[in-house]
């Protein structure tokens, strides 16, 4: 049972932004509810005005990022439905991992009407796009009567439900870099509920045009990142250093090595999921599985890795 | 359609129920769960865990599944709702419904109207489903009797016969 509130339907996102700074506290920003509504619910949160952000143009699209001159990017709406990101032929072509993480997020409910914004302006720790979203240099488009700005995602998510954004700012995309040349990747996830316990995002960039399969295999460019273990999802810069040069095709040495880094470097904290011990320990066998998966990948090899209570996208 | 409404205000919606169109005023606040099951006596969605983990509330919306506890009726204005009770024409069971049975896929019954309508996502979605499509699909749709394996099987009997 929902508390009375007022439901606002703004046609555009300065309409939106105007209604955001006059009601400040009072108001919430919504699109599909999945995790706002949860609040709502359980009475922890009581916003007595819904501002319904899906009808701002614009923010239910997916399209090539604002700027032409960096390449090929790929700008995701805040109103977009996880189930858009899996089905979209321009999120298949230029980030497929994306595509597939998509399709693992929560369940198939909560695809259809969750969004990408929702997701990452509630910052649940215990979330899938923002891991992943590191290894792919993402920054979000924050909109206001003052204006826009771009934030990288990592200084965007400030720690658990906390973002920078402010109160009359209203997130309206997310742009991703694709990586560039030939890129093995792997998601990797693992949990018995809808929220993820522990996520490991890993992708290995190789030189030559053609990567492994032509021989070049070593590794120019390393992105790691984990998520859900601690009070914000991270980049580890030493893991990804220790990859960086190696071989792609004598990666178990250096899997290892990074593992223990990762496990070292992670900032875990306790709470319902584990304790941080615990979790470091995953966070190293974690980590050398999908860097494992990514390096059999590499080798154009789809590994037929299941592992218990775990995702691998 | 209206664009908004105020707090504690009737809202009047649009909605395609089963097949039959309704005009119905409902609280801007109220969720689809709650309209369905006490304002058209809709039983068939359940609330359970209201927290869209169970899969007890499943309804489609214009085809697609959600959860109808965590769903504004608002949202549903102008679009097509589909629940259990639209399923069979008359006394003939929609052909899910008669695989489940055969199967002996229904044991207590508490989920059985939300594995329905999601299997007919499913398969609208997946005219040939593989078991591992299925059990994709399924995450999130808990059932505490059968252990799944039966549920499964009318399932993919269902997608099977339809060819």
């Amino acid at each position: 049972m929902l508390r009375p509130f007022t439901l606002h339907r703004p046609e555009t996102a300065e309409e939106a932004c105007a209604l955001l700074a006059g009601l400040g506290e009072d108001a919430a920003a919504y699109a599909g509810g999945t995790e706002l509504l949860l609040l709502m619910k359980l009475g922890l949160l009581r916003p007595r005005h819904l501002v319904d952000v899906k009808r701002i143009p614009g923010f239910g699209e997916i399209g090539p990022g604002p700027r032409a001159t960096s390449g090929a990017r790929l700008t995701i709406g805040a109103a977009v439905t996880h189930r858009a990101v899996e089905r979209s032929a321009l999120v298949g072509a230029r980030c497929p991992l994306v595509s597939s993480v998509a399709r693992h997020v929560a369940n198939v409910r909560v695809r259809n009407v969750g969004t990408v914004g929702g997701n990452l302006a509630f910052a649940d720790p215990h979330s899938d796009l923002a891991t992943l979203f590191l290894t792919l240099d993402a920054s979000v488009e924050l909109v206001s009567p003052r204006g826009c700005r771009e934030l990288p995602l990592g200084d965007f998510v400030r720690g658990p439900w906390e973002t920078a954004r402010e109160a009359d700012e209203l997130l309206a995309s997310v742009t991703l870099t694709p990586w560039g040349g030939e890129t093995a990747a792997a998601y990797v996830k693992f949990g018995v509920h809808e929220r993820p316990t522990l996520a490991v995002a890993a992708a290995l960039r190789l030189d030559g045009a053609a990567g492994a399969q032509r021989g070049g295999d070593r590794i120019v460019d390393a992105r790691v990142a984990i998520g859900c273990v601690g009070l914000k999802p991270a980049r580890l810069a030493a893991v990804e250093a220790r990859l960086v040069g190696g071989s792609v095709a004598d990666l178990e040495d250096a899997a290892r090595a990074a593992a223990e880094i990762a496990a070292a470097g992670v900032d875990a904290a306790d709470d319902l999921y584990g304790s941080a011990d615990y979790k470091r320990a995953m966070v190293a066998v974690f980590v050398r599985r999908a860097l494992g998966i990514a390096a059999a990948r590499a080798r154009g090899a789809e590994p037929a890795a299941r592992f218990p209570h775990a995702v691998v996208a | 359609m209206k664009a908004a409404s105020r707090e504690g205000a009737v809202v009047t919606i649009h909605v395609t129920v089963n097949g039959r169109p309704r005009e119905l005023d409902v609280a801007g606040h109220a969720l689809l769960l709650d309209v369905l099951r006490d304002a058209l006596d809709l039983k068939g969605a359940k609330r359970s865990c209201d927290t869209q983990v169970c899969g007890a509330c499943t309804v489609l919306v214009d085809g697609l599944a959600v959860s109808a506890c965590t769903y504004l009726a608002v949202e549903a204005d102008g679009r097509s709702v589909l629940t259990v009770e639209g399923l069979a024409e008359g006394e003939s069971l929609d052909p899910l419904q008669r695989a489940f049975v055969d199967a002996g896929a229904v044991q207590c019954g508490f989920c059985t109207s939300g594995m329905l309508l999601t299997a007919k996502a499913m398969l609208s979605e997946h005219a040939r489903p593989s078991r591992e499509d299925v059990l994709h699909y399924l995450r999130g749709s808990l059932c505490r009797c059968t252990g799944y394996r039966k549920i499964v099987e009318a399932i993919l009997a269902a997608a099977e016969a339809a060819r």
